[in-house]
């Protein structure tokens, strides 16, 4: 069981930080997909099966193909990138310097934790139960959360479109 | 090692990869896959304290990492239409170009 966890997150944890290395932005985004399939993976392993399809739907299936349009969309001219590499340096040796001192903060308040023992039974979870808590106790939030969804579309659509009636400008 | 604590160590981890990721990288869609991928780190901890918490809190945590997700697709798609909108007017999407918000 715990076996399963430890190669689970090594899987995520190495796509994450292989897409985050990689040079092609493409590439970065389908080695995040990975990682997203391995956070699925571990909703599975935990037994929360609704929300390991639905990280699939979201992520794997919606999120990578918005980036990926992104990425074709916003595709450089050949050669931009050379230059402040000095400048680019200095900037990943700050982040991953930031980054370790939070991970190891959060490694020894977790370390440093009492353990509680685990219960002996999964709680166990069904859709009907949690479409049950949904429609019932989080029915407002629900609401608000397709109210927020519905917003979230059409802003990005008028953002992404925005100058279709100031077409006969130059671009500056 | 207890379970719970290798989870925690898990999603401590992986909100450290995409915190580097976004510091890091100077691509502003790169940027925002970081958050992306520290929100997913914080969801793992709500699914972790519901499987292996000290006491049974309902749905709770399972409930509140499917409100998360939903508002992670809401950001996801204004973020990635911003970098259009800003790649339209300068060109690149570096986050260190773009200095102005007026377009």
């Amino acid at each position: 069981m715990t076996a399963v966890l430890v190669i689970l997150a090594g899987f995520t944890l190495a796509a994450a930080a292989v897409a985050f290395a990689l040079r092609p932005l493409v590439h970065s985004a389908l080695c995040l997909v990975l990682a997203w399939a391995g956070v699925a993976t571990f909703y599975l392993w935990a037994g929360a099966e609704f929300l390991a399809f639905a990280q699939i739907l979201v992520y794997v299936g919606a999120i990578s193909m918005v980036v990926l349009f992104a990425v074709l969309l916003t595709r450089r001219p050949a050669g931009g990138e050379a230059s402040a590499t000095a400048d680019a340096a200095r900037r990943v040796a700050g982040g991953v310097a930031v980054a370790a001192l939070v991970a190891g903060v959060l490694g020894r308040a977790v370390l440093a934790a009492p353990s509680a023992p685990a219960p002996a039974a999964p709680p166990a979870l069904g859709v009907r139960q949690l479409g049950l808590e949904l429609a019932g106790g989080h029915a407002a939030a629900l609401l608000a959360a397709g109210a927020l969804l519905t917003v979230a579309l059409v802003g990005a659509v008028v953002i992404a479109s925005g100058d279709a009636g100031r077409r006969g400008e130059d671009p500056p | 090692m207890n379970p719970l604590t290798l989870c925690l160590l898990f999603s401590g981890a992986l909100f450290a990869v995409g915190l580097a990721g976004a510091l890091c990288r100077g691509n502003a869609i790169l940027v925002l896959l970081g958050i992306e991928l520290m929100l997913n780190a914080a969801n793992l901890n709500f699914i972790a304290f519901w499987r292996y918490g000290p006491s049974g809190a309902g749905a709770a945590g399972p409930v509140f990492v499917l409100f998360a997700l939903a508002v992670a697709a809401a950001e996801a798609a204004v973020g990635l239409a911003l970098v259009i909108a800003v790649y339209r007017h300068q060109r690149n999407v570096r986050v260190a170009e773009a200095v102005r918000l007026k377009g």
